[in-house]
């Protein structure tokens, strides 16, 4: 037999590259924008495009699936194609990947600032972009197929299964929390309301950072360490099995963001267990990358590439022993909505996801352009002023969760709040917001001087677009001995391909069906009525503007919380909540029992300039809600969508509902002007009150009612 | 609550799908030798200079 002569496509894992280094730039400099944001308001911009409950999840966004996005796909196809002794099965599939997924994240940029999103964090972007990813998800997952499917080599290396599984999840998560009821190009509503919304969004949340920003980079650490070290592995037997765990326990962790919410607790009992027992292998896979360098420290010492590769490990077991332990009970109640949170997810994505991706950068541009890295002291620079910018980062941030975390339920002697005054607390922990915006600086100025120092090596080297390579072909199989049916299909990739997506298609249109013709068994509360339309366009501007990135909507059972907030959060108060808007983030107080606090006028004074009801707030003016008209004539269809969601409006109410909206909105502006406030009815700060006005009084009238 | 069903039924069915690979993985061997895959991608054949293209 002879060896057959193939070319690797350099060229396309040199575009990934180039992409990752570009949009981690952008991405991180929004990131710190939004930080500054926190201890400067005026750094909003005064605009409503650069406001933080906008960019805020650009920034995500951007670092999530344009920086790690991109370093994936540039990991992928570097490796697979090396792995499995082939070029990718189409340069046209590779092409339309690239650019297709350069041109979501363009129409990220452009859409999150203009304010279409649907509010589920990691997931806001619009139904259209939603149905673009899945389709450059298939072609990715196509190419990546096709190209095992025609491999030279039979055995598949552990890297491979990590890609697989991180295809398989992703495609299966994506698309069950993109179920939407388009109400307009741009606007659409979850189908799921209330805790079953927030259940389906914190499955897929917890599921992204499992299967976007670990399973893939596991795969990534296993054949580029070895690689880099040039030793194997450590263990090939535990990367198998540490694998396997890791797939199977992780997609049951999800109900560990719910915790003390209004989820049944049985539901998030498991996704406590589920975290607990994901230790091991997520361990498995840290001690494997570590003792993969015995015996090669001295290595190390000299290698800048393996001094990222350590620490990123390092953040990597740090943030996955520190995931289980925030999942208990006792320390989540402290943690959650702090900015304990912020800290342990930037130790995962600036260390783990951050360094790995500098390191393969380091490692593969140098080589498909056939020379040196262009100056080894940049790159231990940027080493360690991304390493100083970690700690920077991380310490303050632990501080400040620590300190506000406390605050808040802090109690004196006699029983009261020690801070009945929310904004006490911000106030307390600006300094180590202004700290932790110095340690992103420093991180962000460590990734120009890579963008620099990898430009400089491009420059004095040359691409090889083609690499050749050569390799045996596959012995064919013998079909005498090996005819079981498996193996006839595997031999039949666009059929095995066919029938794995009608099995999957079935398996969701069975799934799908109950839920969404039995009607939802979360208890009902009488008293709980659907928004008036004026309200539920509120409700929209609330969504648009991004409050729910710093306000969240539910009282947990703690007594330092109805003490501050009022009554605790119950399933039935949110059955109408098409999205659900818990927040995950208390950067500014709970408002799930906002309504009826204070009145019309405050809210009216508050939103124009916070400043003026509450000195040293950091929350952005809002003063354009003042003078823009609210579009009324997406009423009609709004009703009608939620009509079809199950929200009972009577039939033929959406003919009606302008005049409902006309005659609320008059009562709030009359209202208004006894304050000697002269607003419009028309105006988009009428709606928004009239829904901050709303918020949680359902229960209150019916306690009322009851007495 | 019945979004839970759901999302188990989907967890459930994603767990089957790993399963099957699983037991793929192991009826076709690829799990037979645990030791040479390691060493295996450090052995990367550069072809010589004269066949770049």
């Amino acid at each position: 037999m002879q060896p057959e002569k193939f070319y690797y496509d350099n060229k396309i894992v040199r575009n990934f590259g180039i992409a990752t280094i570009a949009w981690g730039i952008i991405g991180m400099t929004v990131g710190l924008i939004a930080a500054i944001q926190l201890f400067k308001p005026g750094m909003n911009m005064g605009n409503q495009y650069t406001t933080f409950g906008r960019i805020r999840p650009l920034h995500t966004n951007a670092v999530i699936f344009a920086f790690v996005g991109n370093a994936i796909f540039m990991g992928v196809y570097y490796s697979l194609q090396r792995l499995l002794k082939a070029r990718m099965f189409s340069n046209f599939l590779s092409n339309v990947h690239f650019w297709g997924w350069q041109l979501i994240i363009v129409s990220a940029v452009i859409t999150l600032p203009l304010g279409f999103t649907t509010s589920h964090e990691y997931a806001e972007l619009e139904w259209p972009i939603d149905i673009a990813i899945t389709i450059i998800w298939v072609v990715f997952g196509v190419n990546m197929f096709g190209t095992i499917f025609k491999r030279r080599e039979r055995h598949l290396y552990v890297a491979i299964w990590f890609y697989i599984a991180t295809f398989v999840t992703i495609a299966v998560l994506h698309i069950v929390n993109s179920f939407e009821l388009p109400v307009s190009a741009f606007k659409s509503y979850m189908v799921y309301a209330g805790v079953q919304d927030a259940l389906v969004q914190w499955w897929y949340g917890h599921n992204a950072v499992a299967f976007f920003l670990t399973t893939p980079y596991l795969g990534m650490m296993y054949y580029f360490l070895p690689k880099m070290a040039n030793r194997p592995i450590y263990s090939y037997k535990l990367s198998i099995l540490h694998f396997w765990a890791l797939i199977f326990i992780y997609i049951w962790a999800g109900p560990h963001h719910l915790l003390y919410t209004t989820l049944p607790s049985w539901a998030q009992s498991l996704g406590i267990v589920f975290s607990i027992m994901l230790i091991a292998p997520s361990w498995g896979g840290m001690i494997n990358g570590l003792l993969t360098l015995r015996g090669a420290w001295d290595k190390v010492r000299d290698d800048v590439v393996l001094k990222f590769m350590v620490v990123g490990l390092t953040a990597y077991g740090m943030a996955t022993f520190e995931g289980p332990m925030l999942s208990l009970k006792q320390v989540n109640g402290l943690a959650h909505f702090t900015d304990w949170i912020v800290a342990h997810v930037h130790v995962g994505a600036l260390g783990w996801n951050g360094f790995l991706t500098f390191a393969i950068l380091y490692w593969v541009i140098p080589r498909i352009y056939k020379t040196q890295l262009y100056s080894k002291k940049m790159a231990a620079f940027h080493f360690w002023i991304g390493t100083l910018g970690i700690l920077f980062y991380a310490i303050p941030m632990y501080w400040a969760g620590f300190t506000q975390g406390l605050m808040l339920k802090e109690f004196t002697p006699e029983g009261m709040l020690k801070y009945p005054n929310f904004l006490e607390t911000t106030l307390r922990i600006i300094p180590m917001h202004v700290m932790r915006s110095i340690g992103g600086a420093f991180y962000l100025l460590g990734v120009i001087v890579m963008a620099y120092n990898l430009a400089r090596t491009m420059m004095q080297g040359k691409l090889v677009a083609n690499e050749a390579a050569e390799s045996m072909p596959l012995e064919p199989v013998n079909a005498a001995t090996e005819s079981g049916w498996h193996r006839k299909l595997e031999r039949r990739p666009i059929q095995l391909m066919v029938a794995a997506l009608i099995v999957i298609l079935i398996g969701t249109v069975i799934e799908l069906m109950p839920t969404m013709t039995i009607s939802s068994n979360v208890p009902t509360i009488a008293s709980v009525k659907p928004y008036t339309p004026l309200e539920l366009q509120g409700r929209d501007i609330y969504i648009r503007e991004g409050c729910s990135n710093c306000h969240s909507q539910t009282v947990r059972p703690f007594r330092s919380e109805t003490e501050r907030y009022g009554e605790y959060s119950k399933a039935g108060e949110f059955v109408y909540d098409h999205p659900f808007l818990w927040g995950s983030k208390r950067t500014g107080p709970d408002l799930a029992r906002e309504g009826q606090k204070y009145g019309n006028a405050w809210h009216y004074n508050h939103m124009m300039d916070p400043r003026l009801m509450s000195p040293g707030s950091i929350m952005p003016n809002y003063d354009w809600l003042l003078t823009q008209k609210l579009d009324t004539t997406t009423t009609r269809t709004k009703i009608n969508a939620m009509r079809t969601l199950g929200v009972p409006y009577p039939a033929g109410y959406e003919n009606k509902a302008n005049a409902d909206l006309n005659k609320q909105a008059q009562g709030i502006a009359d209202n208004l002007a006894k304050d000697k406030i002269k607003v419009k009815n028309d105006k988009e700060i009428i709606a928004i009150i009239a829904y901050l006005q709303r918020l949680g009084t359902d229960i209150k009238a019916n306690k009322a009612a009851n007495k | 609550m019945n979004i839970i069903y759901f999302l188990i039924g989907c967890s459930v069915l994603l767990a089957l799908v790993f399963l099957l690979a699983f037991f793929w993985a192991q009826r076709s061997g690829q799990n037979d030798d645990l030791y040479t895959p390691s060493v295996r991608i450090l052995l990367d054949d550069e072809t010589e200079p004269q066949d770049k293209k």
